[in-house]
């Protein structure tokens, strides 16, 4: 392999594998996406190759892999392209049709187009589709559209130009004072401002120095930053590049969730390609400046995600945190300055170089410029990965881009920031989402999860099931968080169990300040979030579950018990059969009934129920 | 124990102290669990205090010290899986496999785990056995996909039928 030594070089390969690719010839792109690939999308894109080999359309059309292409719900996923057209939930058996009648004669396979839920409608443009119609993609430019397994996909789309330009245009200020004039905030959580970390660490005294990039993605309900890492590995590796050169730091550590072995997958091969094309080692693009980086798996520890901690399991310790009077731009990583950022920060760097700052800094709000990645799941009809504008609002996020709630349900909440973020109710809907908002709101930016929750979800069961979470992932290291968030777990405990009192609130709220006073890191300092933003808007069902001993979302399993309507069971006899308790007793044909003293709520009856005879109160 | 294998880890990461999690990651990816005669060798070689190695192994959720079922079952508990009744799903396993979460059953034959989310959230409520996703799980398929992991077929209906 010739490394690639300037940037005319770069320009003259990228001309090179345009030529091989043929980017205007026929495309089939199926979607490898942990959903997809969950329900078979490597058996569909097997069927695609198979199939085209029969039906002679091997060499002339290209087939491939590509990362999340976004609309998760419909999955398995598979885009064509000039066409755009895009098909869902596409099964290996409609390969063979595909290629017979789209890919041979042209014509659209009407049943496998999306309907728009609301009007029935079929769209058959991807672009058009209400989904995507609304997105902006920035971090997610490439994703579900290359291949990522193969770096002359990046490159053929404009990849490691803005690392070329970076290095022999730029100087190392030039470089910095443009990604602080874009505004890029750090998209991890945090929201602290890119540029500024970046100044902090260069500024730094420190004859080493290091880059990081956070892919812990810990927050549940959140896949943003595995599907560009999986989608895209070379957007977040040029990013890397740039910010390293930048600061001055010659060498780079990804740090990525073990449970993210796919993302593993493709990032030590998108390292390994960008070796051989020079792309890292020394002297890349004859600049002199030398780098290279590697994949450190993660132990399965939220706090983790946190920057010292991070560090602290870089250097293989247990992941606690440390105090950060000296901040980790200063001391991080073998006491050197570190430079951390998550994945999606290190993203928006390549197109933050080659479009401007002004570009970035247009697109957004005041506070908060550019775009933000959210995974968009829970009660909404589209899950799926969506990248909007800053600014955006909540309601066209979940109605707009999500389809609405499912089953058209009553919206309840959305619940942003993972652990350490909070619900925001229906009368927030209005909202727009930006960092300075969110935090308003009593939530958080977070990393982007945003789970949707209808009038079936119960607020203080949401509250419990936080606090239990970060119960088991808090490291132990201060008290406070340590038996605090324990302590709060206890009481909720109670609350959703009927043994709440008109002590537990003021308790909880007690709880609360004590935790955030007392604890090191933003794991505590932020705990109590969950708990206190139900508390703030839903107040009332706590009231219910302590004074009522009622659960008004029928959840909570001490409070609730199973029956089964009379008027809508017509006696199919499947919960008869299912239940472990031989609990239900009726004959066929005629409606059953369930005897309490023998149920254990194990709600296998409603789940199997066909009928929805089955009540939960 | 023949501690080749061990070695073999070890040496793929250089012996390098800042590689201990990557090598328990690889030991208990071979064995299930972190045998002791291992975490002693790696001790050992990496030139680290026992202690170190001790707090390591038991800080993180990946690894385990003791032997762990054939099959691993992970619950997903993200929050999507919560909403849509992940919390069941782990009652239910537990009654049928006899054990609480994290244990493992007497045959050897499971381990039952939670997860804090697989990231397929549009598939809740996920289980994965091994490296199988189950989307959309139900309480009532819980005997049928252990059916497929049980030779005998035994569990496959805790039904009446």
């Amino acid at each position: 392999m010739e490394k690639i030594k300037n940037p005319q070089e770069l320009e003259r390969l990228r001309l090179s594998i345009l030529k091989d690719l043929k980017p205007d010839r026929l495309q089939v792109m199926v979607c490898g996406g942990p959903g997809c690939l969950s329900i078979g999308s490597d058996q569909v894109a097997a069927a695609f190759s198979e199939e085209m080999k029969k039906q002679g359309l091997n060499g002339r059309v290209s087939l491939k892999k590509t990362g999340c292409q976004g609309l998760c719900e419909r999955g398995p996923l598979v885009t064509l392209l000039p066409s755009e057209i895009l098909y869902q939930r596409v099964s290996e058996k409609d390969a063979a049709e595909i290629v017979a009648e789209t890919l041979m004669k042209g014509k659209t396979v009407e049943r496998l187009l999306y309907d728009d839920p609301k009007t029935g409608e079929k769209i058959p443009k991807q672009k058009e589709i209400p989904f995507y119609r609304h997105q902006v993609r920035i971090a997610l430019r490439n994703n579900g559209f290359i291949d990522p397994t193969d770096i002359r996909e990046y490159i053929a789309n404009g990849g490691y130009a803005a690392l070329a330009k970076a290095l022999t245009s730029m100087t190392s200020e030039e470089i910095i004072r443009t990604i602080e004039k874009s505004g890029l905030r750090g998209r991890g959580g945090g929201g602290f401002p890119a540029g500024k970390k970046w100044r902090s660490c260069r500024d730094a005294q420190g004859d080493v120095r290091y880059v990081v990039c956070n892919g812990d993605e810990g927050d549940p309900g959140a896949f943003m930053d595995r599907a560009v890492m999986e989608g895209d590995p070379h957007s977040v590796i040029e990013g890397m590049i740039i910010g390293a050169f930048a600061i001055g730091a010659n060498q780079g550590f990804l740090y990525v969730r073990n449970e993210y072995p796919l993302a593993v997958q493709k990032l030590t091969l998108a390292l390994a390609q960008a070796r051989e094309y020079g792309i890292l080692g020394k002297n890349i693009f004859s600049s002199g400046f030398g780098f290279d980086a590697r994949i450190n798996r993660g132990g399965g520890a939220f706090v983790c995600g946190e920057s010292s901690a991070l560090m602290a399991s870089l250097e293989g310790r247990a992941g606690e945190p440390r105090a950060k009077y000296i901040h980790t731009v200063e001391r991080g990583l073998y006491d050197k300055p570190t430079n951390l950022n998550n994945v999606e920060t290190w993203a928006n760097v390549p197109v933050i170089i080659t479009r401007g700052a002004d570009w970035f800094a247009s697109l957004g709000t005041e506070g908060s410029k550019g775009t933000k990645v959210f995974s968009l799941v829970g009660k909404v009809k589209n899950t799926g990965l969506v990248e909007v504008p800053m600014g955006i609002t909540l309601r066209e996020i979940i109605y707009n881009i999500g389809g609405g709630i499912l089953k058209d349900r009553e919206f309840k909440a959305v619940q942003t920031g993972g652990p350490s973020g909070g619900c925001i109710p229906k009368s927030l809907i209005d909202m727009r989402v930006d960092f300075d908002e969110l935090t308003k709101a009593g939530s958080m930016m977070g990393s982007g999860g945003m789970i949707v929750m209808d009038e079936t979800d119960c607020m203080v069961d949401v509250a419990k099931y936080f606090t239990k979470f970060l119960e088991e992932e808090s490291c132990g290291k201060c008290t406070p968080c340590r038996e605090g968030v324990r302590r709060m777990k206890e009481v909720l405990t109670d609350i959703t169990e009927g043994r709440g009192t008109e002590k537990s609130i003021p308790l909880l709220e007690e709880l609360s300040q004590a935790i955030i006073l007392g604890s090191l890191c933003a794991l505590g300092g932020t705990a109590p979030n969950p708990v206190l933003s139900t508390l703030r808007y839903f107040r009332d069902e706590y009231e219910a579950h302590i004074k009522e001993k009622r659960c008004p979302a029928g959840v909570c399993k001490e409070l609730i018990h199973y029956s089964i309507l009379e008027e809508f069971c017509n006696g199919c006899h499947r919960c008869f059969r299912e239940c472990p308790q031989e609990a239900v007793s009726g004959e066929v044909k005629k409606p059953h009934k369930i005897d309490q003293k023998k149920c254990i709520k194990c709600g296998i009856c409603y789940d199997v129920c066909k009928f929805d005879a089955v009540a939960k109160k | 124990m023949d501690l080749k294998k061990v070695d073999e880890i070890i040496d793929k990461y250089n012996g390098e102290k800042g590689w201990l999690i990557g090598i328990f990651q690889d030991l208990q990816q071979e064995y299930h669990y972190l045998p002791r005669e291992a975490m002693m060798r790696v001790v050992e070689r990496l030139g680290i205090p026992l202690t170190q190695a001790y707090m390591v192994a038991t800080f993180y959720k990946s690894f385990s010290l003791v032997p762990r079922g054939e099959h691993e079952i992970h619950v997903c508990l993200g929050t999507a899986c919560h909403l849509r009744g992940g919390q069941r799903l782990v009652e239910n396993f537990e009654r049928a496999l006899k054990v609480k979460v994290g244990g493992t059953t007497g045959d050897m034959k499971f381990t039952l785990e939670t997860v804090n989310c697989l990231g397929a959230c549009a598939l809740a409520p996920l289980v994965m056995v091994d490296q199988k996703n189950y989307g959309k799980m139900t309480a009532d398929k819980i005997g049928k996909t252990l059916a497929e992991y049980r030779k005998d077929g035994e569990g496959k209906s805790h039904g009446k039928d």
